[in-house]
């Protein structure tokens, strides 16, 4: 018997385990490793805090999310030894494969920032990439009466880039529709050069901060928190003062990663942007938000490089070259507030640009614009998540992102036809 | 897209000052830029990182951000700072013949 190993039992990790457990030849066992005995929705975690979801419905039992087939190890992994292709795990035991597929995510390290964690934590500073984090800022919220809120990225790469905007967006909303919004000062504090950095995106939506009151900081690189004086600081020297931190802290892989010497700096798996083939190791596959890849650290990226996995581990499998090529696709919902969202759609090689998705001309999602539409269309996606994509079922988005229905501006469009 | 002239040459830059086609730069690119942008000389340690920002940028697609800078080019935050004031991210790749640190719109 031959095995077939997943590690994380994430988007990433239970979408290829649920494609693959009806595809695998029948010499080879399905294995996938997670200490954690719930599945969390991630999309929701802007929600909580601003009352638009409750915590119990952004988690499933684990157990459900795994189809026949799929033997689940509730461990915790340890290190991989890629030179002998086994995983170990706590207690030392070993778990030998001949594939491995790691799907282990990105996980916030508020520790990485001086004072992040310190007296603060959870009572002004908050993050919103765990449940009790949303959960605690939702209880905040309820007897928040205004001050200075400060939404701060402390360094990129991040996963789901636009959630600080989202966070931002939603925070506005929620405060002029409780009727404080003139009691509260809003400051996007971010270490790239504005809000939006990709020329259509800064044309087409540059103005939405200035038109909601709420200002930038730019070029910010937080070193730490003063605690006591509750500012936040940069390298060079910035103050940033608040009565409420909302903190994006470092993102990094997981430690395993780390300690068996898999990962960049960051611990993020160095990944043919391709093939999703380790670059070190021939036989591990990478995907999600695991891998180094120049693209967004995204659920849909996930779901589109779980197509790409399964495709490329079957070729293996049969003495074939990997033939499936991942192209950076990525989509993403945006919620602006006041029940709408904007939708970007893009890849390694084109920007997101304004236009309809997935059908030209009915779409019926708009891109690149603010719509209640999209809105929609991010809370039915719920439902495509634990129904569809979860499972492994077909979804009908092309797997490669397509120009169809997209519109190059036409002053773009003649700049890159003169160039 | 401007073109501006570089060291002799003539270099296809964007709106903001940062190459085009990064295959364009050379060392004297890079110098005619920095005194662009208000750094006088390029001295060891901005080619430290000069150097260390267009390996890394090779192999990874993007241009480093400034944690990874400053943990594998020997150059650490704070002198970071002092090369390339007014933001060393933007300035170490744009001297460095990169694309800016971009975010996904």
């Amino acid at each position: 018997m031959k095995n077939l190993v997943i590690l994380g039992a994430g988007t990433a990790g239970t979408t290829v385990a649920n494609m693959l457990r009806k595809k695998l030849p029948s010499d080879w066992a399905l294995k996938i490793i997670d200490p954690d005995t719930e599945h969390l929705f991630q999309p929701d975690l802007i929600f909580v805090p601003f009352e638009m979801q409750t915590p119990e419905k952004t988690i499933r039992p684990r157990k459900g999310t795994l189809g026949k087939g799929i033997e689940w190890i509730q461990r915790q992994v340890q290190q991989v030894d890629a030179d002998n292709n086994q995983v170990i795990l706590d207690g030392d035991d070993k778990v030998s494969y001949d594939l491995l597929v790691i799907a282990t995510g990105s996980h916030i390290r508020p520790e990485e920032t001086p004072g992040l964690l310190g007296d603060e934590w959870q009572k002004s500073i908050f993050d919103f990439y765990t449940l009790e984090g949303s959960v605690a800022m939702r209880d905040a919220l309820k007897t928040f009466e205004g001050g200075r809120v400060v939404v701060n990225t402390v360094e990129m790469p991040i996963k789901c880039p636009v959630a600080p905007l989202e966070i931002t967006f939603l925070a506005e909303s929620f405060f002029t529709e409780k009727g404080i919004r003139d009691n509260v000062e809003l400051i996007y504090v971010t270490p790239l050069d504005g809000a939006f950095t990709k020329p259509i995106a800064a044309k087409a939506l540059g103005g939405i901060l200035d038109d909601r009151g709420i200002k930038v900081e730019a070029e910010y690189n937080a070193s730490e928190v003063d605690v006591d004086r509750k500012v936040l600081l940069s390298y060079d020297e910035r103050e940033v003062p608040f009565d409420m931190l909302i903190t994006i802290p470092t993102h990094m892989g997981a430690q395993f990663i780390e300690d068996s010497g898999l990962g960049d700096d960051l611990a993020f798996i160095p990944t043919d942007r391709h093939s999703l083939i380790a670059n070190n190791h021939d036989n591990i596959f990478v995907l999600g938000d695991a891998t180094d890849l120049p693209t967004s650290k995204a659920g849909s990226v996930a779901h589109f490089q779980a197509e790409v996995v399964v495709d490329n581990v079957l070729h293996l499998i049969k003495g074939e070259s990997p033939k499936a090529v991942f192209d950076g696709h990525a989509n993403c919902f945006i919620e602006s507030g006041y029940g709408r969202a904007m939708l970007i759609d893009f890849n390694y090689e084109q920007e997101p640009l304004p236009g309809v998705y997935p059908l030209p001309t009915v779409g019926p999602f708009p891109l690149l614009k603010e719509s209640k539409f999209n809105h929609w269309g991010k809370l039915m996606f719920r439902h495509v998540y634990w129904h569809a994509l979860l499972p492994g079922h077909p979804i009908p988005v092309p797997n490669q992102m397509s120009m169809v229905g997209k519109k190059r501006p036409p002053q773009l469009a003649a700049d890159a036809e003169t160039a | 897209m401007p073109v501006v002239e570089y060291a002799g040459s003539s270099i296809e830059v964007n709106d903001e000052g940062f190459l085009v086609d990064s295959s364009q730069w050379t060392p004297e690119v890079a110098e005619a830029i920095a005194q662009e942008v208000g750094i006088d000389e390029l001295n060891d340690q901005h080619w430290k990182v000069i150097t260390f920002c267009r390996e890394d940028a090779a192999k990874q697609g993007t241009p480093p951000g400034l944690r990874r800078i400053s943990k594998n080019s020997g150059v650490n935050m704070k002198e970071l700072y002092q090369l390339f004031p007014k933001g060393p991210g933007k300035l170490a790749a744009m001297v460095s013949g990169l694309p800016k640190p971009q975010g996904c719109i």
